[in-house]
């Protein structure tokens, strides 16, 4: 064993994440975090004590085989790491970087129990990036072509996690997306300054070589239906379409102009380049004070969206107090480190507007915690007569999202739950409806890009074996 | 994807263009009443258009612009053979469509495009369909001969008295209603003001009835709610619960304010558009002296 010489008992502290600093990164919106050197690299990989019964795997939700990517990163083995890597993640470079691995694998690291645990995500961004950065990413020997054709609805992390996972077994995978370009919420909702445009290209460039196909502009449901789909000759549907329809706080003053949601904030500048306008046609308001109702970490990318925009001033505006925001801590401190001012313990009521219907500010009222309810969190409760008036020219609605019910309404034997998700088994993903899938946000609600991508292995297994169970294709058979 | 082609194009009135584009997915599924979003180029906006007609067989989507801002203008620079790189669609509901009997839709300006194809359906469905169509003066009116191929009856009238009666088509509704005419349901679609004054005189009148918004939009699909409207006092989504909503029920005053939110930006995409095609014509000409 090359690793007998390991002294253990040192416990170094993490190597930390080097950034770009706060006053100049909010000039633009170049990445934040600036990844490991290989030196970093190799000595935060030092630091996994290869556990013999390792929990750190079981925490994330695709099973990465943590410990041997470290060895080989390790013992500079960075070709292997990377391939332990795609073996059953599509999109490590997507998730090294806006994984919370702090409530996944990091959260179980042995070495965290008494020390700061391992640095995960880092690693995984770390080889992602050096694979990427060393030539093509090296493609896996695919079997000879099955014949069965798999349709994919919505390109986002779910959708591409499978299509990923089919096309490597053989099938022959169509990815339908509603919108003009690929990746879902990767390409409308994250920032590139968390999520850099040229990295979610490159995954998409890797899983198009693995002979995917994609479509744009199809909005499933209106301009072709699934059974149109079967028709059509795929053999099974795997439903993505994601949890893409906004929450609004439902107060006065709502829709005067300056308010927006934060799908339409994040998309206009996401998107539709709507910081390089006039090059690009999309426009967005020229802000002096926008505020940010939410806690969540699109309520983070939204506020330093806003602040890259101009410089401008950005308040957040919250109803729990700072233990409670659901945001990682990590974009928490990073949206503090900008600038971003935090009103917690406060929830808005009315918005308010001038005789023209454009905005003047926020009505807020303070809130105390009182008993905790069904998440387990204090209840928030307004604490009568502290309301008062911030100023602003814009308001971005982050408080959530639920399911888009475009396909489902249009498709009435698949079955949903009372939230408008859609019911499935959940060792298969299999919905209601014979040979359709579904996974991700759509089935959970709002969540994670890796939560969506760890349904989306499971369905595709069960996909596969329910394509592998069904008559070979006819044109198979005849070559 | 090489995008979506134009296969005829030509203008109709001053600053007003129609285009039949290759898009086979949406001519296929199209409901009179729904659109299209679409997108010039890979720096372009998305912008709503009403789908006015198909040929389905053939594939064909028809699409009326009137040039008002940057992308609009821009389009007018689209011909024959060229391609726009996306077309969405069909999005929003189809017209409710039934037998009211008597039927007046009732057409500002370019207006009259969305109401084309809803007053085919509607004859289809049995209803005896009256049209209005109002224009600034006669070298904006626009599709007037395809609604008398249609309708029963069509009635036109301009600002300036330059075709058809001198007025509004408020005044034209009230004169017909006037001579005992009893609209059992109307359908109107042109600019908010003219939708407000039409649906103010609907009210006076008696005759429930639809309106067709154009707001801001950016997805379509329901996923931004740039395009809120206020109807019946409730928030709705005009891309995916409209773009009819009841025409006595909607905040018509919102919804021009709400259009002009981005008014100051228009009109610096539509210099900077200007002074960059400015730059390439006399880039061009020193080129051409040389």
């Amino acid at each position: 064993m090359s690793e007998q010489k390991r002294n253990l008992k040192l416990h170094p502290p993490r190597v930390p994440m080097p950034e770009v600093a706060p006053e100049e990164r909010i000039k633009g919106f170049m990445e934040v975090p600036l990844g490991y050197t290989e030196e970093q690299a190799r000595l935060e990989a030092e630091r996994c004590l290869d556990c013999k019964n390792p929990k750190c795997v079981a925490g994330c939700p695709v099973n990465i085989d943590i410990p041997k990517f470290l060895k080989e990163i390790r013992e500079g083995r960075y070709e292997d790491a990377a391939r332990t890597l795609r073996e059953t993640n599509s999109l490590p470079a997507i998730c090294g970087r806006v994984c919370p691995q702090e409530e996944q694998c990091e959260a179980r690291c042995i070495e965290g129990i008494k020390h700061d645990p391992v640095a995960v995500g880092n690693l995984e961004r770390w080889v992602a990036d050096w694979e990427r950065e060393h030539g093509a990413i090296p493609l896996p020997e695919i079997p000879e072509p099955t014949g069965y054709k798999v349709a994919i609805v919505g390109s986002g992390p779910a959708g591409l996690t499978v299509a990923g996972d089919l096309a490597k077994l053989g099938h022959d995978v169509t990815v339908f997306e509603a919108l003009h370009r690929p990746a879902g919420v990767l390409a409308y909702g994250i920032p590139e300054f968390r999520l850099p445009r040229m990295i979610v290209n490159s995954e998409i460039d890797y899983i198009t070589r693995l002979g995917v196909k994609f479509v744009f502009n199809v909005v499933v449901g209106v301009t072709v239906t699934l059974d149109e789909l079967f028709a059509e000759g795929y053999h099974t549907i795997f439903i993505g379409t994601g949890a893409g329809l906004p929450k609004m706080m439902n107060v006065p003053g709502e829709n005067c102009v300056g308010v927006f949601s934060a799908n339409e904030f994040l998309t206009r500048v996401n998107l539709l380049g709507a910081s390089k306008f006039p090059e690009y046609d999309t426009p967005i308001l020229d802000s002096r004070h926008t505020v940010v109702v939410g806690g969540g970490n699109t309520a983070m990318d939204a506020a330093r969206i806003a602040k890259r925009l101009n410089g401008q001033k950005v308040s957040l505006v919250y109803r729990r107090s700072i233990d409670e925001l659901p945001a990682r801590k990590e974009e928490v401190h990073h949206a503090q480190a900008e600038g971003i001012e935090f009103n917690l313990l406060c929830n808005p009521t009315e918005v308010l507007g001038d005789e023209n219907h454009i905005i003047t500010g926020i009505r807020c009222v303070r809130m105390a915690l009182g008993e905790p309810d069904d998440s387990g969190r204090r209840r928030p409760e307004p604490i009568p007569g502290s309301e008062f008036v911030l100023d602003c020219d814009a308001v971005v609605v982050a408080i959530g999202n639920s399911p888009n019910p475009i396909l489902t309404k249009a498709t009435p034997d698949l079955e949903v739950t009372k939230w408008g998700t859609l019911k499935i088994d959940a060792d298969t993903g299999a919905t209601s409806k014979s040979g359709v899938y579904a996974g991700g946000d759509i089935v959970s609600g709002a969540a994670t890009v890796i939560l969506a991508m760890g349904a989306g292995r499971t369905a595709a297994a069960a996909m596969h074996r329910y394509m592998m169970g069904l008559p070979r294709p006819l044109r198979q058979m005849a070559s | 994807m090489d995008g979506y082609r134009i296969v005829r194009d030509r203008s109709l009135a001053e600053k007003i263009r129609e285009y039949w584009i290759e898009a086979p997915m949406v001519a296929k599924k199209h409901r009179a009443g729904q659109f299209v979003i679409i997108r010039l180029h890979e720096h372009g906006e998305r912008i709503p258009f009403t789908v006015v007609q198909t040929e389905a067989e053939k594939g064909l989507i028809r699409l009326i612009s009137q040039s008002v801002g940057k992308t609009t203008e821009e389009f007018t620079d689209y011909h024959t053979g060229d391609s726009i790189l996306d077309v969405v669609g069909p999005l929003g509901l189809a017209t409710h469509m039934e037998n009211w009997g008597e039927l007046v839709v009732v057409a500002g300006g370019v207006g009259a495009a969305p109401l084309l194809p809803i007053v085919k359906s509607a004859k289809g469905s049995g209803n005896q369909v009256h049209a209005i169509i109002g224009a600034r003066s006669k070298n904006l009116m626009i599709l007037e001969d395809e609604f008398r191929e249609v309708c029963d009856e069509v009635r036109v009238c301009t600002d300036d008295g330059s075709h058809g009666s001198k007025g509004l088509v408020t005044d034209v509704l009230r004169s017909w209603a006037a001579e005992g005419k009893k609209f059992a349901f109307g359908i109107t679609a042109g600019p908010v003001i003219m939708m407000k004054a039409t649906a103010e005189a609907m009210r006076d009148l008696s005759i429930p009835g639809l309106a067709s918004l154009n707001p801001i939009m950016v997805d379509g699909t329901g996923m931004c709610g740039a395009c809120r409207v206020t109807v019946h006092g409730k928030t709705r989504f005009a891309c995916v619960e409209g773009p009819e909503f009841d025409a006595l029920g909607v905040d018509f005053h919102e919804l021009i304010l709400r259009n002009r939110a981005y008014r100051k930006q228009e009109m610096e995409a539509l210099d900077h558009y200007h002074s960059e095609g400015c730059r390439l014509l006399k880039a061009a000409q020193e080129l051409a002296h040389v």
